[in-house]
């Protein structure tokens, strides 16, 4: 009984880190693009749920077209803060842009609160069936789903990176700025994709939580808890949050099991991922994919 | 094609580079601009391609046309798909891409997508040694990061290019296969080339006509046939004069003699 439980735990663990290692890349991206530490990205995932679930709640919408909606908003979104808050910002000092993230971040916490609610909300029902039986284990179909889209946004991002046109400005500007302007890369059109596609990322995260959990400020909560899977992986690399997202999300999962079945303390799940963020911090403060400079000598 | 009149670089709005300066290159030309080390050669191309806003640096006076469109102060991007493109000084490769890739960057503001895979090949063509290169441009050698830094150039279909010293860092036999290649370029493909270099003597045998520059401002113009036989330029640039040895007794005179202006 006990290993089955913890079977179940780690293939939840599993899907959930998928999930975290989707959001840290979309907190990277931000990153290794422009430099900004967006401690807001946790109210994306909590605005892209929200305008999700109104969509659906209030218009009844199907949901692939609320979906659709959403993610078409969360671009513009993530494209006029870039514009608006971020760009006259460029050059300041990194705890000012900090600040304003921060800010950003409590803002719109305060916002979704004061035009949703401070309750949870249960998502509608998508799918007919709750869960279904894979190899002897009961996952519930938005496990799954959510699985599959946190893949097929890594494959895509993958794919962006490599062959796109903007993929590959995006990298070059991450590189080098200053090169990269000199082959005639726009770094403030790179800016705006990187918030645009951030935002989408994320709020696809966002509904993913909404559908599992219900909807409440809890979302934002991510936003934090990518954190350790972002240092984890080191803080400028794409795989490297992927990565990190897996092993907490196995991590936490595992605590949880350890805590349920021996130690009785509860909340380790919330709690363990930020004990291994300490540790990573103390001995490894670049994580384990942080940059490596290329040198000839 | 290009031309800078009488420009004033200004850097964090007090420090004055460029006192002054007015060149110009004509299509179809290699022009050279030598100087010694802080004459403001990098920071004269970067005023032309644009780059100096990164480096909180500004145009204050005159001002830079292109094609007879004024570019003074302009976006970099605009700048480049204008047609002039800047090879930067030290290569600046995406260190973590691979040659293609930098290469397909280096299409970046192209509107033509479809033709780039035949222009990657055009390029590589004129690089062979790169086709075999396949693992991240950090890897590989200076020459060969330099050839990259003209291929990507090369896929932007400019106009004009600027090169900061493209000899720097290079061995003697890879600097004299670089040169050959500014040849090439500007004599098969019609490149206009305005290049920047500190070896005066090579810059000279390969380019049309030369300026030399002193503390932000051209101390002296001319072709380079002409530049390379005044004797003030054999001293300074190429290396001794008359074939007498300098003694210490005469250094201060020297260095008085060492300024122009």
């Amino acid at each position: 009984m006990a290993l089955d439980f913890l079977i179940q735990l780690l293939v939840n663990g599993f899907i959930i880190g998928l999930l975290y290692g989707v959001v840290a890349m979309a907190f990277v991206l931000i990153y290794k693009s422009s430099l900004v530490v967006n401690f807001a990205q946790g109210e994306f995932l909590l605005i892209g749920a929200w305008a999700c679930w109104w969509l659906l709640a209030k218009f009844s919408l199907p949901f692939y077209l609320a979906f659709i909606f959403t993610l078409v908003f969360m671009t513009i979104f993530g494209i006029l803060i870039q514009l608006i808050i971020l760009r006259p910002l460029i050059g300041e000092p990194i705890i000012s842009i900090i600040m304003v993230t921060i800010g950003l971040s409590i803002f719109f916490q305060a916002l979704m609160n004061w035009m949703f609610g401070v309750f949870v909300e249960p998502f509608p029902k998508i799918f007919s069936t709750e869960s279904v039986n894979l190899l002897g284990l009961e996952v519930q179909t938005v496990y799954i789903m959510s699985g599959l889209i946190s893949l097929l946004i890594m494959i895509s991002f993958a794919i962006f990176f490599k062959k796109s046109r903007l993929g590959l400005a995006m990298r070059a500007t991450a590189f080098d700025q200053q090169a990269a302007q000199s082959l005639g890369v726009s770094v403030k059109q790179v800016f705006s994709a990187a918030w645009g596609i951030s935002a989408i990322v994320s709020a696809v995260a966002g509904i993913v939580f909404g559908i599992v959990n219900g909807i409440s400020s809890g979302i934002a909560f991510m936003g934090i808890k990518v954190f350790p899977a972002v240092i984890l992986g080191g803080l400028d690399s794409v795989l490297g949050a992927i990565l990190g997202g897996l092993v907490i999300g196995l991590l936490e999962h595992f605590a949880h099991y350890l805590d349920v079945q021996y130690l009785n303390v509860g909340n380790m799940i919330r709690i363990a991922p930020f004990y291994v963020l300490l540790i990573i911090l103390m001995i490894k403060p670049y994580g384990f994919f942080g940059t490596k400079d290329i040198e000839r000598v | 094609m290009l031309e800078l009149k009488n420009i004033e670089v200004v850097y964090n709005e007090v420090v004055l580079v460029i006192k002054g300066l007015s060149l110009e290159v004509k299509e179809g030309e290699i022009v050279s601009l030598l100087g010694a080390n802080g004459a403001g050669k990098s920071t004269t191309l970067k005023a032309v391609s644009g780059l100096l806003k990164n480096e909180d640096g500004e145009v204050t006076k005159g001002n830079i046309r292109f094609l007879d469109e004024e570019i003074t102060n302009s976006n970099p991007s605009e700048i480049v798909k204008s047609g002039l493109f800047q090879v930067m000084e030290g290569r600046r490769c995406i260190a973590d891409m691979t040659v293609l890739e930098n290469l397909r960057l280096g299409a970046h503001t192209r509107r033509d997508r479809k033709n780039i895979n035949d222009d990657i090949e055009k390029v590589l063509n004129y690089f062979p040694r790169l086709k075999e290169r396949n693992g991240l441009s950090g890897y590989l050698s200076g020459g060969e990061q330099q050839m990259l830094a003209i291929g990507r150039a090369l896929m932007a279909k400019p106009k004009i290019i600027l090169m900061d010293e493209p000899s720097m860092g290079l061995s003697p036999l890879l600097v004299k296969e670089v040169f050959g290649i500014i040849k090439k370029l500007n004599e098969e493909l019609g490149i206009t080339i305005l290049l920047v270099e500190q070896n005066a003597r090579l810059a000279l045998n390969v380019s049309n006509r030369a300026y030399i520059m002193e503390n932000g401002k051209i101390v002296l113009e001319g072709s380079s046939k002409v530049l390379a036989n005044n004797e003030d330029v054999k001293e300074f640039y190429l290396g001794g004069s008359k074939g007498e040895r300098k003694s210490f007794k005469n250094l201060k005179s020297y260095k008085r003699r060492k300024r122009w202006l």
